[in-house]
């Protein structure tokens, strides 16, 4: 074991695991808590729905479009000064998950918004019909239809989210990605690589099995 | 009472504006059931959609209870759709709610009841609909009947004094047809409902509607009690529903007839004479033969009738026919 593992640290390794799993916990909270309103707004007001604004949905779907187009490595760089202003770092853990957020609620809101788009028409034509108001038309019928699909765009969006952390180590995000980079791939430490990417696919395993357990429970049809 | 005045709607489709309604003035008076025919795109959906304003009129005015819906504000509207249930073809039961908690969607909408008076109120609605037992399943674990009579109670929940089906039984099999039909016209007479039904299919007309407008391309063709545009349908549009629902071919029928000797006469019998021993009475009297070249005898809603094609042969055919117009028959010579 010492033999096969002669460069790893294990209390290092453990250290970067929490790294990891604070920033996915804080940049996946901030995410779905923007994304979502985000994702409902996209789909509102988008054509021939409930709040159709054509210039309100172009400004957000172009904002979208823009921070989806930017490769996750340059939007690191180019968020350090906004990173630094809101997190008072643009180092560590604190400093890695302005830049997450900010790479992973427009993919997470446009998730939201097909998802939201997948609702049955008639069900929402229903709700009206009942004289609902539009508010309670979003929260008691189509968040409510739309779960199972939002929930499985969290899942995909907890394991973006993951990928995109590991890079962070490139800006000294700290987490398994930056001993990856740092130890794997600058010192040549190819066990620590092994090791780290390992852990981040048992990581990714276990998001995936929670996120297909949820979609099931949630899942009525 | 719900009336159409003069109400035009149409589309923009590809920038080109598509009519769907033009000019349709109808009047459906209150607990009556009032049938809308037409094939698809007649604008049948969008006319049913504008009583409860899901479709906003493009011009003319829709009143339910003499009030216009389109000049209500936002809150009326909503107080005033629940006032108004529906039911859909596809019945659009929400799929992430049982089916107690679908029944009690719109009572928690409408918030005016507590959740035990709720829970009352939906148990209620499921026994009468025949689904006590069902309250904790999912829709996707009900059969379309079943989900139908889910929507049914769902409609009835906030007490409504309209109901609208759009192709309520559409995409039923014709026995869970008949069974959902019959729970309409049970409720309706319960609860002095007016129902409005849209649909393509005679049938559905003819078992629980008392009167009965045919849409074609935006306008209504023909209108009147169900009894007079089944028995004799004007329009060429209504014939061919008829004649769908009869699964007869009108033209074939003369063409085979055209051999037969005799004075071709069509009887329509309605109501209690419809078991009247008519023919023979007349045939004896008058000396007359007659030979049934076809025939349909059965119920529109809960009248009876009956329509034969006979050919009268020797004795007094004129006399024959004044005495089945004398006996309340209404007699059409098809053929001299």
């Amino acid at each position: 074991m010492t033999e096969l593992f002669a460069n790893v640290d294990w209390a290092d390794i453990w250290l970067a695991t929490l790294d990891t799993l604070m920033m996915l916990g804080g940049s996946l909270l901030f995410t779905l808590l923007l994304g979502l309103p985000l994702g409902v707004l996209l789909f509102l007001t988008g054509k021939r729905q409930l709040l159709e604004q054509s210039a309100v949905y172009n400004v957000l779907s172009f904002i979208v479009n823009v921070l989806r187009s930017v490769p996750f490595v340059i939007l690191l760089i180019v968020m350090m000064p906004v990173t630094k202003f809101i997190t008072g770092t643009s180092l560590g853990v604190a400093g890695a998950i302005p830049p997450l957020v900010v790479g992973a609620t427009p993919f997470f809101a446009r998730l939201t918004e097909t998802a939201l788009r997948e609702v049955d028409r008639g069900i929402i034509e229903a709700t009206q019909a009942m004289g609902a108001t539009t508010q309670q038309i979003i929260f008691g019928a189509l968040l409510p239809e739309a779960r199972p699909g939002i929930l499985a765009g969290a899942t995909v969006t907890a394991i973006t989210l993951v990928s995109y952390a590991a890079m962070s180590g490139v800006i000294g995000g700290g987490g398994l990605g930056d001993l990856a980079i740092r130890y794997g791939y600058q010192r040549f430490e190819t066990d620590v690589m092994i090791v780290t990417v390992v852990l981040l696919l048992i990581l990714v395993q276990i998001l995936q099995m929670i996120g297909d357990r949820m979609v099931v429970h949630f899942s009525r049809k | 009472m719900i009336d159409f005045i003069d109400v035009h709607k149409s589309y923009v489709v590809d920038g080109r504006q598509v009519p769907a309604l033009n000019g349709v003035s109808l009047r459906i008076e209150a607990g009556e059931v009032f049938g809308i025919i037409g094939h698809s795109g007649a604008g049948k959906s969008t006319l049913v959609r504008l009583i409860n304003l899901l479709e906003r009129p493009g011009r003319g005015s829709v009143l339910v209870d003499g009030r216009d819906m389109a000049a209500l504000s936002s809150a009326e509207l909503r107080a005033q759709r629940q006032q108004i249930g529906m039911i859909f073809q596809h019945f659009n039961l929400l799929s992430s709610k049982t089916v107690a908690d679908n029944v009690a969607f719109p009572l928690r909408l409408a918030g005016r009841m507590t959740s035990r008076e709720i829970d009352e109120r939906v148990a209620l609605l499921l026994d009468r609909v025949g689904l006590a037992d069902q309250a904790g399943k999912y829709p996707a674990q009900l059969s379309g009947g079943q989900k139908q009579r889910v929507g049914i109670a769902r409609a009835l929940a906030t007490r409504p004094k309209i109901l609208l089906c759009d192709e309520a039984t559409s995409a039923l099999d014709p026995q869970t047809t008949q069974s959902v039909l019959q729970l309409l016209a049970d409720i309706q007479r319960e609860f002095r409902l007016t129902i409005v039904v849209i649909t393509h299919e005679m049938d559905v007309v003819r078992r629980i509607a008392d009167r009965v407008a045919v849409l074609d391309a935006g306008k209504v063709v023909e209108m009147g009690p169900v009894a007079d545009v089944f028995l004799h349908p004007r329009h060429v549009t209504t014939q061919r529903f008829v004649q769908e629902a009869e699964h007869v071919d009108d033209a074939d029928q003369y063409d085979a007839f055209s051999h037969v000797r005799g004075t071709l006469v069509r009887l329509t019998f309605r109501g209690e004479q419809t078991f009247d021993p008519i023919l023979g009475e007349v045939a004896r009297q008058t000396g007359v033969n007659f030979s049934i070249l076809s025939g349909r005898i059965d119920r529109i809603k809960d009248t009876p009738y009956g329509q034969l094609i006979i050919a009268l042969n020797d004795g007094a055919p004129r006399e024959a026919l004044s005495r089945f117009v004398d006996a309340g028959l209404t007699v059409e010579i098809l053929r001299e």
